[in-house]
């Protein structure tokens, strides 16, 4: 077990040496860079599989940096949801970087780079145990992300990625403001040590308690890109390039994961004075994102446009999901999340695919000339289709259903059951339209310069990924179960601030 | 004292709120860069304002002053730093492509047209 000491801190290290190493070697030959790029990223999918199958029997592997111990030094901490969106993450890096190697990683400089910093950032986000540490990681994340968003440039690009720099600068402001509130009040930073300290907030404190959980609900909604902080999506998305938008599917997860740790530990039923504080803007705030993200599915005028709107519907699910607050919602959540960040990756890969095939109208929204390609391209298109609104019989639906049964007992059933359901309906039917016009409703000559047919390189990342989400329909039972496990093991925060305090909380 | 620092950390973070909403990209810069001063100033402040007391523990002192906000404010200058130099070249970059420094590049005769 000795070996296994220093486990946690890898899914970290990895990536950061990578970019380290693809920094030294920035004018080494392409394919070398690759190759590394490549394997540091095959390497997390093990290193994540290890974690989960460690966390699995509900272990919570604590690391000390430094071995300072908590709550004085900065923790990492592996339990079921840190394990669960390493693999997600690993999994879906594998397929967008696979997708990028066909040539959008030389669009622009230091690529790789900046995809291993993105990685090691978001690990990092997932693992820290603390929230000084957690804005650290989200400020990694984000930089690299900028880098990315940018990469290849152009004018579009230059300016989605400007409101994304701006608005997430000012995200981070909020963020330390709300640390430093938090910091104030309670003394530490150790998100367990909090939910200790939170618990016994005196009254006289209270409102600044409150105020600093709302401000990081705020920071973490606009990350999560959830009503009314959502507009920076979409054009970001839509601009990006294919690979870096395929990864972008994970970036708002972050948000929603943070949500989850947050509300569940530090502001969970235990809490005392400040139970619960996220709850109540939680779950309304997360159907109106649902409902207008969907508006936005059926106004898009091209195909990576709606697809930058189903990641902003599919994060109203998600957040409902967690809103709900019970066991069942959140294990439904859960088990939604890797289908819907592969489906949605799944979608912009495809869609560049089809831009290409397209010719110079991309994936605008109008008829052009018939496709190279097009029974391939439109079967996969079908599939994932399917895959992303929830139709039966893969993942998204048994994901949706689980959620619908676990609102059942919930005082917003109605809401629930309607918005989910008509969404649904009113995101088929937006894209079986835009799949009649860009296969069907074909006419004009080719252009055979302009247009070319679909390699089997590009699309073997998208089929890839749908063979993940077709995994994730077979094995529903274990991962469910798994989804379940986790969802409980966060509803009972007892038990993670025992693992990180190394002794019974008061 | 508090009441001095208060006040001053408000109206930073207020000319930075106002700054940012403007609808060119050097004052959005600059409104960055106030608020960041400000969540600096923030951050320092919340290990409490004391003067004259020991950085460490001692059994004789009254009192020590916090070093954890240090520790923190030095990371938050750091990345603030980082990231307004990352925002002005981005802001240039924009600028050069866009012809114009608002913050839509709306006012390009490509985009009247459109």
């Amino acid at each position: 077990m000795n070996g296994f000491i220093h486990l946690p801190i890898l899914p970290v290290v990895l990536p950061l040496l990578a970019g380290i190493v693809l920094l030294a070697l920035r004018n080494r030959s392409l394919s070398l860079q690759r190759g590394i790029s490549m394997l540091a990223t095959l390497a997390l999918v093990p290193l994540a599989i290890t974690l989960l199958q460690t966390a699995s029997d509900g272990t919570q592997l604590v690391y000390a940096l430094g071995n300072w111990v908590a709550p004085y030094g900065i923790v990492l901490v592996v339990d079921r949801l840190a394990a669960w969106m390493l693999l997600t993450t690993a999994l879906l890096a594998v397929f967008a970087l696979l997708y990028a190697l066909r040539g959008s990683d030389t669009q622009g400089r230091h690529f790789h780079v900046l995809f291993q910093l993105q990685l090691f950032g978001l690990n990092g986000a997932f693992l820290t145990g603390d929230l000084f540490n957690l804005f650290v990681f989200f400020e990694i994340l984000l930089l690299a992300s900028y880098g990315l968003l940018l990469h290849g440039g152009g004018r579009n690009r230059v300016k989605a990625g400007l409101h994304y720099v701006v608005i997430n600068l000012v995200g981070s402001t909020l963020f330390l403001f709300a640390v430093g509130t938090l910091y104030g009040v309670t003394g530490t930073l150790n998100m367990a040590d909090l939910a200790v300290k939170l618990a016994q907030t005196p009254p006289e404190n209270l409102p600044l308690v409150q105020s600093a959980g709302l401000l990081l609900f705020a920071v973490f909604a606009l990350k999560a890109a959830l009503l009314p902080l959502y507009l920076w999506l979409p054009a970001a998305y839509t601009h990006t390039s294919a690979p870096v938008a395929a990864l972008f599917a994970i970036m708002t997860k972050v948000g929603a994961y943070s949500i989850l740790r947050v509300a569940s530990l530090m502001f969970g039923d235990a809490a005392g004075p400040v139970a619960n504080l996220l709850d109540t803007w939680l779950a309304p705030l997360a159907l109106a994102t649902l409902v207008l993200g969907t508006l936005g599915v059926l106004a898009s005028t091209s195909l990576r446009q709606q697809a930058a709107y189903l990641v902003v519907a599919s994060i109203g699910t998600l957040l409902l999901s967690f809103g709900l607050g019970t066991v069942d919602s959140v294990a439904a959540g859960l088990y939604y999340l890797p289908h819907t960040t592969f489906a949605a990756a799944a979608l912009f890969l495809l869609a560049d695919a089809i831009s290409r095939a397209r010719g110079s109208l991309a994936d605008h929204f109008e008829s052009g000339p018939a496709m190279p390609g097009a029974r391939v391209l439109g079967g996969l298109f079908f599939v994932v289709a399917m895959a992303i609104t929830g139709l039966p019989p893969l993942a998204g639906f048994l994901g949706k259903f689980m959620l619908l049964k676990a609102a059942i007992a919930s005082p917003l059933m109605i809401w629930v059951w309607s918005v989910v359901l008509a969404t649904g309906l009113v995101g088929m039917i937006a894209l079986a339209r835009s799949g009649s016009l860009l296969f069907y409703r074909t006419h004009g000559t080719p252009e055979p310069d302009s247009q070319t047919a679909p390699t089997t390189a590009a699309l073997t990342p998208v089929a890839g990924l749908l063979l993940l989400i077709l995994g994730l329909t077979v094995w529903a039972g274990p991962v469910s179960s798994y989804a379940t496990a986790t969802a409980a093991q966060l509803l009972a925060p007892q038990q993670y601030i025992e693992a990180v305090l190394g002794r019974t909380a008061p | 004292m508090e009441a001095l620092i208060s006040l001053v950390i408000g109206v930073l973070t207020a000319g930075g709120v106002f700054l940012a909403l403007r609808g060119t990209t050097f004052p959005v810069v600059l409104g960055l860069t106030l608020l960041s001063y400000a969540v600096n100033l923030f951050l320092f402040i919340m290990g409490r304002l004391a003067i004259g007391v020991p950085p460490v523990i001692r059994a004789a002192a009254e009192g020590y002053s916090d070093p954890l906000p240090q520790a923190l404010v030095l990371t938050a200058i750091v990345i603030s730093f980082g990231m307004t130099a990352f925002v002005i070249v981005l802001a240039l970059k924009a600028r050069s492509e866009l012809g114009n420094d608002d913050v839509d590049g709306l006012h390009h005769d490509e985009d009247r047209h459109r």
